[in-house]
């Protein structure tokens, strides 16, 4: 029976307006009902955390697609990928959004630590998300590693067969990651499964687990970092409808729009099928590791092991070695922050180039200091001359720009940050076969 | 499971050292962490490396001691391994993955050497290093030599640092 009341016309006005007020109530469970205007001035935070977020969200949609039609096995991947290029609609594009949102997704992630180091994010209470920020990157660059071998292409093996060589040479237990990794001594087959299964099933888990942690953590906090409010100075604020969440969607559209554009005009490469017998020369890892195959090619392992690890302590302890946090929220701490920003970038744009060449055409350690073990003049020797080097770029930034302390750290996380990048590019652009330096093609 | 049913008819106590309470609650509590040890072991020994899968040619029969002249490099592309036969008649089977990051090396018949394409590692023919970056020498396979048929166990890897003369193999004339 239909009641006399449900037979007039539906109030479509009413019915709109219900969804909204559910969608709404869907959005004031992510962000808190208001927040402080400053939290949304766009060249604070230049919204990279939520792009990143948005990334993800995309990279899950896509790869749950192609996992429908990948085959995870040596004798089928390759085709399987082949058939999603040429004869699955729309396989290509999915494939190319899944690619290159994968890239981008490192590239935003650097630039979301980068903002936060130099708004002093870490500061006031928000240490614990700066280390989980950290362990977010960590899981990320495991993603990409693990998604890289899918496609089972040359590019795809021999970067494997180098980053898991690369692994071993890990002290403690690189060796036995690597061999887990690979179950067996080359890429084959075990390798492939273990890649697929900790690709789609526990990365996933493991990433969206630590995402939400990531994001309740901000409003635990009091939400994003903001400047000390002077004497009687109130919190401005704004309702989160509409005003961050305006900004929240143009931020999508304008993301999710260049992404797919992007992908429709560049594919996702694919290269040759996988050929064990035949490496490619030169063989490199993929290339958000090149920085780190790059410095291998100038000391030896364990010193290039032992540099990155000191590096990455230092950002572990990062809310510990910088504890003024009068200066949270201000771009680069302050005005000397900045300038000690800016020379120590500028200093390793030069530096680092100047030392690469340096090493590549005339530096021969080993050979100029003939009376010194090889282990000595390749590793323990490099690694000492770039550790003071460190040390004295914080001292002459501190000195030089009569910078404190937290300042001097801006300009020494600078410099190192552009020495990652500088290597990153001259391994990726500059060197040809043999590794030997060469022009970009 | 035994040990579920006792904590229903828990009653207090009081004059034990240890109360009825507390022990079964370390009791529940060293079985849950037994379980996941037993978990963890368990996954562990269900995910190691799986070798056989991996290399699956195994024991390799490369032929007769006869059809290798002295002095020659074969390469076996299915068994990953170059089948020296020395001056003196002796064999060495070497792995063809260089141990530096693992590419695949080429023999070069020219220069008699192995060459590693990816950082210019460069190894004789007993697979000694001629040129770093490589900090030790090819890995090799142990060969075995049964009526003069030539048997490579391609199932182990032997590691070494240099070439030394007792890695050869003959065949044992009666």
């Amino acid at each position: 029976m239909v009641s006399s009341e449900e037979q007039e016309r539906p109030n479509w006005q009413e019915e709109r307006g219900r969804m909204r007020t559910v969608a709404n109530n869907l959005i004031l469970h992510l962000h808190p009902t208001r927040v402080p205007r400053s939290a949304l001035r766009w060249t604070y935070t230049w919204g990279l955390g939520g792009i990143s977020a948005l990334l993800v969200a995309m990279l899950v949609i896509t790869g749950v697609m192609l996992m429908f039609r990948y085959e995870p096995s040596v004798s089928q991947a390759y085709a399987s990928v082949q058939a999603l290029e040429t004869e699955v609609p729309f396989g290509s594009l999915f494939r190319a959004v899944h690619h290159w949102s994968a890239n981008l997704l490192v590239i935003t992630l650097f630039l979301h630590l980068l903002r936060v180091f130099f708004t002093g994010g870490f500061k006031r209470g928000r240490a614990t998300n700066w280390l989980i920020g950290l362990l977010l990157l960590f899981v990320v660059l495991t993603f990409n590693f693990t998604g890289y071998l899918l496609p089972w292409d040359q590019l795809a093996y021999w970067a494997i067969t180098v980053a898991t060589n690369l692994l071993s040479y890990v002290p403690l237990a690189g060796k036995e990651v690597s061999r887990f990794l690979l179950a067996g001594p080359e890429v084959g087959q075990p390798a492939l499964s273990n890649f697929y299964a900790l690709h789609v099933a526990v990365l996933p888990v493991l990433l969206i687990s630590v995402l939400t942690y990531h994001f309740w953590r901000i409003r635990k906090d009091g939400g994003i970092s903001r400047p000390l409010l002077k004497e009687n100075e109130a919190l401005e604020q704004v309702t989160t409808l509409p005003h961050l969440v305006q900004r929240e969607l143009a931020a999508t559209a304008v993301i999710l729009t260049a992404v797919t554009l992007f992908a429709m005009f560049v594919p996702a490469p694919l290269g040759e099928l996988a050929d064990p017998t035949r490496s490619p020369n030169p063989a490199k890892a993929a290339w958000y590791f090149m920085g780190f195959q790059e410095l291998l090619l100038h000391m030896n392992a364990l010193a290039a092991m032992s540099l990155v690890t000191l590096i990455l302590l230092g950002l572990l302890l990062l809310p510990r070695l910088d504890r003024q946090d009068g200066n949270i929220a201000i771009c680069f701490r302050s005005d000397a922050g900045r300038k000690a920003a800016v020379w120590g970038g500028l200093l390793a744009l030069c530096l680092v180039p100047a030392l690469v060449l340096l090493d590549e055409y005339w530096l021969e350690l080993p050979e100029l200091l003939p009376t010194l073990p090889v282990v000595v003049a390749n590793g323990v020797l490099p690694l000492v001359v770039s550790l003071l080097g460190l040390v004295g770029i914080y001292a002459g930034l501190r000195r030089g720009l009569r910078a404190n302390h937290s300042e001097g750290l801006v300009g020494l996380f600078a410099f190192v940050m552009m020495a990652l990048v500088v290597l990153t590019v001259v391994g990726v652009f500059f060197r040809g076969p043999n590794m030997t330096l060469a022009l970009p093609v | 499971m035994d040990t579920d049913m006792r904590l229903l008819d828990e009653r207090p106590s009081t004059a034990t050292a240890v109360s009825r309470r507390r022990f079964l609650r370390l009791a529940l509590g060293s079985l849950g962490g037994l379980v996941v040890l037993e978990v963890t072991g368990a996954g562990l020994v269900f995910l190691q490396p799986r070798e056989e899968a991996a290399n699956q040619q195994g024991r390799v029969l490369a032929g007769t001691v006869d059809d290798f002249p002295p002095d020659s490099v074969t390469e076996f592309r299915d068994g990953r391994f170059f089948l020296l036969r020395a001056s003196d008649g002796g064999f060495l089977a070497i792995y063809r993955r260089c141990p530096h990051l693992g590419c695949t090396v080429n023999w070069l018949p020219q220069t008699q050497q192995f060459y590693c394409p990816c950082h210019a590692s460069s190894f004789d023919a007993y697979g000694d290093i001629d040129d770093a970056p490589v900090q030790r020498a090819l890995d090799t396979f142990a060969v075995s030599i049964e009526d003069s048929q030539i048997v490579v166990d391609t199932r182990r890897l032997i590691q070494r640092t240099q070439f030394a003369p007792e890695q050869l193999t003959y065949e044992q004339r009666a």
